[in-house]
């Protein structure tokens, strides 16, 4: 797709030397080439070793299912995944409703010191993970050792610690995406619905939400995604005996790559991919 | 006749930080009239409809619909619907969906719905498109549905919002055309808000004629066009030719004028005028009339025309229905003066040539002398 539109020849091109032309064509072309090699050559040989039947995971023993079958009967591989998928759900949930709610107060009122939390909401996303888990890190403990302090409980970082934390960084990211699909809304819409006698909260309900539903989902999912693939954060705020599937995973990778390994990570590909599919699906059926 | 009001603006302001938009505004609206606020742009006018319509509240004064203040009554609270000039439709929803909207939220029952949207439908021409999503209408259509999802709810009030700037030429002035006599059906008050004074001389009772937040005169089509009351709206409304003089005499509601060059015109005086006092006369070009000089002899002006002067023929634009020539006044000013092509002749001598000398005239009536 962006190779055709780079190569397309411009009106005037027509005029150069044709060598020329047919050099930068090639030169491009091969551009392209290497571009889409280096990005999906090691998802094609990932994809390919799980299907390997040997226990070394780059070499080529035969097609098998072996490995997606001793997956799923991996007790604490699937209590990772099932870790990953609630913490994901929930957290997504949350940031997406706080997120959508942020954009919405940001692209609707004019108030004061609104530039400066502009600024301040997009942090989360430029600031390294490593520096945000730290950060969050120290948040949680000093919040722990203060609430057991005080009421004498046992509190302990697990995997609600971890939701939090996600929904810290996510809702900045809902946010943005949000916001974006708010820029092409059209306001006079709600003017429009209350014309006609629609109070405040049914112009929400029958009016904006529908219209801006793609753009909430398309921040939902990518919360969803963030969530899931995230290690950094979830590594340091989580606490003993609870692993996501990334912890669960370089675990294991630091000992061995296993065809295993390669198996989950398909898994977890191509649930990514439907996600994708299945929100173009929806955001090209809400146009129609 | 005792004409029940139905809109009643009363000393009304609003501004915008520092910006005055309306300007202690104060008019009324009859039942079943069709009124016209006319103006250039940012002249308050949008503001005016958008105070009635509940999304904006005057800064002071009161606005009231049949008798009950507005105040800060919230838009859907109140008993008027407006036609946005971006049309506004909800694109998510089908034609029906969209006209059924204002009944839904007011909780009619389903069947009452249905015959309602259908004849609303009927109503604008748009039967059997209930199914369709705006996007796949023309402009016109889009125009149609925005009336029928307005008039459908019955409002006191229906508020129209430039509605047909976006529509091309022709459409438009069918639109006007069927939207007069809809209205002219259903005898529903219409406040229309334009910049076109074409449209607001087409279709309205009545027309208010504004500038800089101000209501500068009310009146029918004829009334603003044939005796506006100040320059602007003589300037505003179709064109004309301004002189500026004082006046040296008054005869009854005549007045004549010297001008800079030294010259006497005569006008009609709507506001009374002193002696000495400087003014400005208003002349239509449509209303004034070209003699030819032959032969370096003055002919005498056709009767009643006290107005005459010699001029040159300067430039000659022909537009079809009318000749417009602007001729040269021996003090150098220009004039402009507009012929009706009422006879069908390709000869060219039948025309004004450039250079040509003519006797320049117009009776006394058809000059308006203002005082501001």
């Amino acid at each position: 797709m962006a190779e055709e539109t780079l190569v397309r020849p411009l009106p005037q091109a027509t005029t150069r030397p044709a060598s020329r032309t047919r050099w930068g064509k090639r030169a491009l072309q091969l551009n392209a080439f290497f571009a889409y090699f280096f990005l999906y050559a090691p998802i094609a040989i990932l994809v390919i070793f799980s299907f390997s039947n040997s226990s070394f995971a780059g070499v080529w023993g035969g097609f098998t299912f072996d490995w997606y079958i001793r997956l799923f009967q991996n007790a604490r591989l699937m209590e990772a995944l099932r870790n990953s998928i609630y913490v994901a759900l929930i957290s997504t949930a949350l940031a997406t409703l706080i997120g959508t709610l942020v954009a919405l107060g940001m692209e609707r009122f004019r108030f004061k010191g609104r530039t400066s939390f502009d600024a301040v909401l997009y942090l989360p996303i430029v600031i390294p993970d490593i520096v945000m888990a730290v950060m969050l890190l120290l948040f949680f403990s000093t919040a722990l050792q203060l609430i057991n302090g005080l009421f004498g409980t046992a509190l302990r970082m697990n995997l609600t610690t971890v939701i939090i934390a996600h929904v810290a960084f996510n809702i900045a990211f809902v946010a943005v995406v949000v916001r974006a699909s708010l820029k092409s809304f059209d306001w006079r819409m709600e003017e429009a619905a209350q014309d006609l006698g629609a109070n405040e909260w049914e112009t929400f309900r029958r009016i904006t939400l529908p219209l801006i539903l793609p753009g909430i989902l398309g921040g939902a999912l990518l919360a969803f995604t963030l969530s899931l693939d995230d290690y950094v954060i979830a590594a340091f705020t989580t606490g003993p005996g609870f692993s996501t599937l990334p912890i669960e995973v370089f675990s294991r990778v630091r000992r061995s790559i296993t065809p295993e390994i390669n198996a989950i990570s398909t898994i977890m590909l191509l649930a990514s991919v439907l996600l994708v599919v299945a929100s173009q699906l929806f955001q090209s059926r809400q146009q129609r | 006749m005792a004409r029940t009001i139905a809109v009643e603006l009363a000393n009304v302001t609003k501004r915008f930080g520092d910006v005055t938009a309306v300007d202690n505004t104060s008019f009324q609206l009859y039942d079943g009239e069709f009124f016209s606020l006319l103006g250039p742009s940012g002249c308050g006018k949008t503001t005016i409809l958008r105070m009635l319509a509940g999304f904006e509240y005057p800064t002071s004064g009161s606005i009231t619909i049949h008798g009950r203040e507005m105040g800060h009554t919230p838009p859907y609270k109140r008993p008027v619907n407006t036609v946005f000039q971006s049309y506004a439709l909800f694109p998510h929803m089908t034609v029906e969906q969209n006209v059924a909207f204002g009944l839904e939220m007011k909780n009619v029952p389903k069947a009452e719905i249905k015959t309602r949207v259908s004849e609303a439908l009927e109503l604008v021409r748009l039967g059997g498109y209930g199914n369709r999503k705006p996007r796949q209408l023309s402009g016109g259509q889009q125009q149609r549905v925005a009336l029928a999802r307005a008039l459908v709810n019955q409002p006191e009030v229906l508020l129209l919002d430039e509605p047909l700037a976006a529509l091309d030429e022709k459409l438009r002035k069918e639109m006007q055309l069927e939207l007069k006599g809809l209205q002219e059906r259903l005898g529903i008050t219409f406040l229309f808000v334009t910049h076109d004074q074409e449209e607001a001389l087409t279709m309205s009772d009545r027309i208010g004629v504004m500038n800089r937040g101000q209501i500068l005169q009310i009146g029918n089509p004829i009334e603003i066009y044939e005796r506006p009351t100040s320059r602007f709206v003589a300037d505003f409304i179709g064109e004309t030719n301004f002189v500026s003089g004082t006046v040296c005499a008054l005869h009854g509601n005549i007045a004549a004028i010297t001008t800079a060059a030294g010259q006497t015109l005569r006008g009609l005086a709507q506001q009374a005028v002193q002696v000495g006092q400087p003014v400005t006369i208003s002349i239509r070009p449509e209303k004034v009339f070209l003699t030819p000089i032959s032969n370096g002899t003055l002919p005498s002006p056709p009767a009643k025309h006290t107005n005459a002067m010699p001029v040159q023929v300067e430039r000659i634009n022909y537009i079809g229905s009318d000749t417009r020539i602007i001729v040269r006044l021996h003090d150098g000013s220009t004039f402009d003066v507009w012929e009706s092509n009422t006879r069908s002749t390709l000869d060219r001598d039948e025309y004004w040539q450039p250079g040509e000398a003519a006797l320049l005239s117009w009776p006394e009536e058809n000059a308006l002398v203002l005082t501001e």
